[in-house]
């Protein structure tokens, strides 16, 4: 395999790859080492890459896997916290504002979720994958994904309401 | 209608039961400008969801060929070879040129151990005659004490004659 077939392989879901490793391990560098890590791995293993049915959900279980084994490393424990600048195309700038400042709400209540709760949130409501999938990609069932699912959304949908009823977390 | 349509889903997406398209469908009416009141506080929500999709990762990532693995083995084979030239004439035993040598080197050394042989027979056999001269010195010893005892009895001889 070359290069050139490796990149257009692996092209299409390292954007993913990225997401639900900044997602596990909030630090924008964290995600960015840990993805380059992942795509070293699968480099130095193209030659079995062939006989993997599907290389998407392998590399997203291979995420996973290093996000928390990097989670709970000695190496993890000082963790900065990078917020991501949001923008958005609303055209009044009190909306914007007030957008921005929601958004980043609910990436702070995402990080407050248990970690299996915020990869199932980031699979099923950013990533849009079918719960067959995730479940291959978390080595878990369906029904415990929908479990946890219905749980964190709940959670999100609780500490939203009382944001914008209060005006404070 | 609609309104109560998105509430049933909003219903069922809070439990987990909706199907990708009808979240789709969600994320559609809270990106409209006209979401009803009592849901604004989901609003957010979607609209971080969907933002969230647009992060990239833009790194590049240094694929290396796997080439450079090669060159670490090669100081491994030099060795195995500066071994194996060692190795291999000493297990082979030696070579015909040796075993002419160590022929000619095990001749000479007959040769010369037969020389020498030679030389210590020689040497035996005047031993011998020395022990023949030390016989005759021998004889030669007890005779001269003998003509001391003629003198002697001369000697004796002759007083008595003058006594006489």
């Amino acid at each position: 395999m070359k290069q050139t077939d490796f990149v257009s392989l692996v092209m299409p879901f390292k954007d993913k790859v990225f997401r639900l490793a900044k997602r596990l391990l909030v630090s924008q560098e964290e995600a960015e080492d840990a993805t380059q890590e992942i795509l070293l791995k699968l480099w130095r293993n193209k030659e079995k890459i062939g006989e993997y049915k599907n290389v998407e959900a392998f590399s997203m279980t291979m995420t996973k896997n290093f996000c928390l084994d990097r989670l709970k490393s000695k190496q993890a424990q000082n963790l900065k916290i990078v917020h991501s600048n949001y923008t958005d195309n609303s055209s009044s700038l009190q909306k914007q504002v007030e957008a921005k400042d929601s958004m980043s709400w609910v990436s702070k209540i995402m990080e407050d979720l248990p970690e299996q709760q915020r990869m199932i949130v980031q699979l099923r409501d950013i990533e849009q994958y079918e719960f067959s999938e995730i479940a291959k990609m978390l080595e878990m069932n369906e029904t415990a994904i929908r479990v946890n699912l219905s749980r964190a959304r709940k959670t999100i949908r609780e500490k939203l309401t009382n944001t914008h009823r209060y005006g404070i977390k | 209608m609609v309104l109560n349509n998105i509430e049933t889903l909003i219903e069922k997406y809070n439990n987990a039961e909706t199907t990708l398209k009808e979240e789709a469908q969600l994320r559609a009416y809270f990106e409209s400008e006209d979401v009803a009141p009592h849901l604004e506080h989901y609003k957010p929500l979607f609209l971080y969801f969907s933002e969230a999709q647009n992060e990239q990762y833009t790194k590049d990532v240094p694929l290396k060929p796997k080439r450079t693995k090669l060159y670490q083995w090669i100081s491994v084979a030099a060795v195995a070879v500066l071994m194996l030239g060692f190795m291999v004439p000493q297990l082979l035993g030696p070579s015909e040129e040796e075993i002419r040598q160590q022929q000619i080197a095990m001749e000479t050394y007959n040769q010369t151990m037969e020389a020498l042989s030679l030389i210590s027979l020689g040497m035996n056999e005047g031993k011998a005659q020395m022990t023949n001269l030390a016989l005759v010195s021998d004889n030669l010893n007890s005779g001269v004490s003998q003509v001391n005892r003629l003198s002697e009895f001369n000697k004796q001889t002759s007083r008595i004659l003058k006594n006489k």
